[in-house]
């Protein structure tokens, strides 16, 4: 059975510097408030790992966290860049962010095989793409049985990984429902800890249907009631996705200086 | 009297009349959702949407700011894992248009959404491949919308994100593709297509009131123009109607700030 804790007790006692760390959540169910608590607790040497790194991972690069991002799609969605991300890249600052970049399909078959306990994902994939060209851990294998060229990628097994979700029962199943993207597949992948902060614990999970998406409670390690933990994301029956924070991300982040009053206002740290 | 429009409407609306009602569509956010959508909302009422977050059959009220806003899961036929939606629905072929928006396109409709100069050292960080690589290798075809511009259509890539045709011919189907690949280019100034043998993209169609001199002004190599070249047919007052509609629905919907449902 998981502890049921604080965000600052799951956070410091699960992640770890130089951890390869997962915040999954496919634009619903962002785990903010916990990116915020490992923003705070001052971690270093991350490896981040997301498809799509949202404002959660600009917000922790900029924030010093991270040395290696490994994603498939790096935009503020619908808005544009991820400004912070692009400064890491581009420009070195605060820190060289070496990346290691793949395609949707490839992450979520990467996390399906973790998940499935194989040690790589083989897909129908890259084809005429220049991705292979620059990462080393895409490659091609030939299929024993007919010889189809396949591509082929390492499993993701995170160190820890941490989702939000809807709700955990008193015995610490929790249910995710809605667009549930890989949150499932990136807890099952996960090598020595699984983080749940939910919208609330309550006494009946309720969940809808026979097949709803469930973690049972030993497969979780730390479940933390954190309200409001995925906005600006959101949860869907709780509250909507902020569509005009994420606009105003843009304006936020663009320069270095109103990066790091944000850091102070909103997460009460200094800047890197 | 004549309608007036802008060049963003003629390119959406002229991109909605491509899918047809049978089609199932992966779509692209931006514009290649708001040219889905007014298919929809038009002369294609039982198309199927599909949005890479999971979501099968989609019907938005407003257009999605997001891949994954709450509007397409509730409006949604099923909602799967995104593991799932990448390997039976896409990967095992069951997608007949997928629906993109490009940063880049060169003379053979290779993509480019992941640098601008250098991967190592590059001048640009553009957000990366996300779906693209795989719709655009396993959807039966693949429609492209994009501005027209010399810093949009350029003779080469910097990098090939997502494959056209290569460097144009049978190359397709010589690295093993076996579908279509871009079959269509919807820009603001004009419709272009791969030329069936060399697969070089040429100009089929003119926007109303564009001159080739515009077309030639804002296409980072010099163009080839189609012996039957056409005008496209200009927006009808229903589908500009439809198609405000949906935008001022939207942008009333997006300006609003999240709150407890």
């Amino acid at each position: 059975m998981p502890t049921v804790t604080t965000l600052h007790e799951a956070i410091a006692t699960h992640v770890r510097d130089g951890d390869s760390v997962c915040l999954e959540g496919f634009t619903h169910l962002i785990p903010f408030a916990a990116g915020h608590e490992v923003i705070r607790q001052g971690r270093r040497g991350l490896t981040l790992i997301r498809m799509t790194p949202d404002l959660i991972y600009d917000q922790m690069i900029g924030a010093g966290c991270a040395t290696k991002l490994i994603f498939s799609w790096g935009g503020n969605p619908g808005v544009g860049s991820l400004h912070r991300f692009r400064d890491a890249v581009e420009n070195g600052w605060p820190h060289p962010l070496e990346i290691e970049e793949h395609s949707h399909a490839a992450m979520a078959n990467a996390y399906w095989a973790g998940a499935a306990g194989l040690p790589l994902a083989v897909l129908k994939g890259y084809l005429g793409s220049g991705l292979p060209e620059v990462n080393d851990n895409i490659r091609f294998i030939d299929d024993p049985f007919t010889g189809e060229r396949l591509a082929a990628v390492p499993a993701i097994r995170p160190d820890v990984t941490v989702i939000h979700a809807q709700r955990a029962d008193r015995h610490g199943n929790v249910l995710i429902e809605g667009i549930v993207g890989v949150q499932k597949e990136a807890a099952l992948a996960a090598k020595r800890a699984v983080v749940v902060t939910v919208e609330e614990i309550v006494d009946d999970l309720s969940a809808s249907s026979y097949n709803s998406v469930i973690l049972p409670s030993w497969a979780v390690d730390s479940i933390v009631e954190a309200p409001g933990g995925a906005h600006p994301s959101y949860a869907h029956g709780y509250y909507t996705r902020d569509n005009a924070y994420y606009s105003e991300w843009d304006a936020i982040s663009r320069q270095r200086d109103g990066f790091e009053a944000w850091l102070e206002d909103t997460v009460g740290v200094a800047a890197p | 009297m004549t309608l007036q429009y802008t060049p963003e409407e003629m390119m959406v609306v002229t991109a909605s009349r491509q899918p047809g009602n049978d089609d199932v569509c992966f779509v692209g956010i931006g514009t290649p959702s708001a040219a889905c959508n007014l298919a929809r909302l038009t002369h294609a009422p039982d198309i199927t949407l599909i949005y890479e977050s999971g979501t099968i059959g989609a019907r938005p009220e407003v257009l999605p700011l997001s891949i994954g806003d709450p509007e397409l899961c509730e409006t949604a036929l099923t909602t799967v894992p995104v593991a799932e939606m990448f390997q039976y629905w896409l990967q095992a072929g069951r997608i007949s248009i997928g629906f993109l928006a490009a940063a880049q396109i060169d003379r053979f409709a290779n993509i480019n959404t992941t640098v601008i100069g250098d991967y190592n050292q590059p001048k640009v960080r553009l957000p990366g491949a996300g779906g693209a690589p795989e719709i655009a290798s396993h959807c039966g075809e693949i429609l492209v919308i994009m501005p027209h511009s010399t810093r949009s259509l350029v003779p080469e890539v910097d990098f090939i994100t997502s494959f056209g045709f290569g460097h144009g011919g049978n190359e397709r189907a010589d690295i093993g593709l076996t579908t279509k690949g871009p079959t269509l280019v919807i820009t603001d100034l004009c419709l272009m297509r791969p030329d069936p043998e060399t697969k070089e993209l040429t100009v089929e169609s003119l926007h109303p009131g564009v001159s080739r001199e515009m077309v030639i002004d804002a296409t980072g190599w010099t163009p080839i123009f189609a012996d039957d070249l056409a005008e496209t047919p200009p927006p009808t007052s229903e589908e500009l109607a439809a198609l405000r509609d949906l935008n001022e629905r939207t942008a009333r919907a997006h300006s609003r700030v999240g709150g407890h449902q």
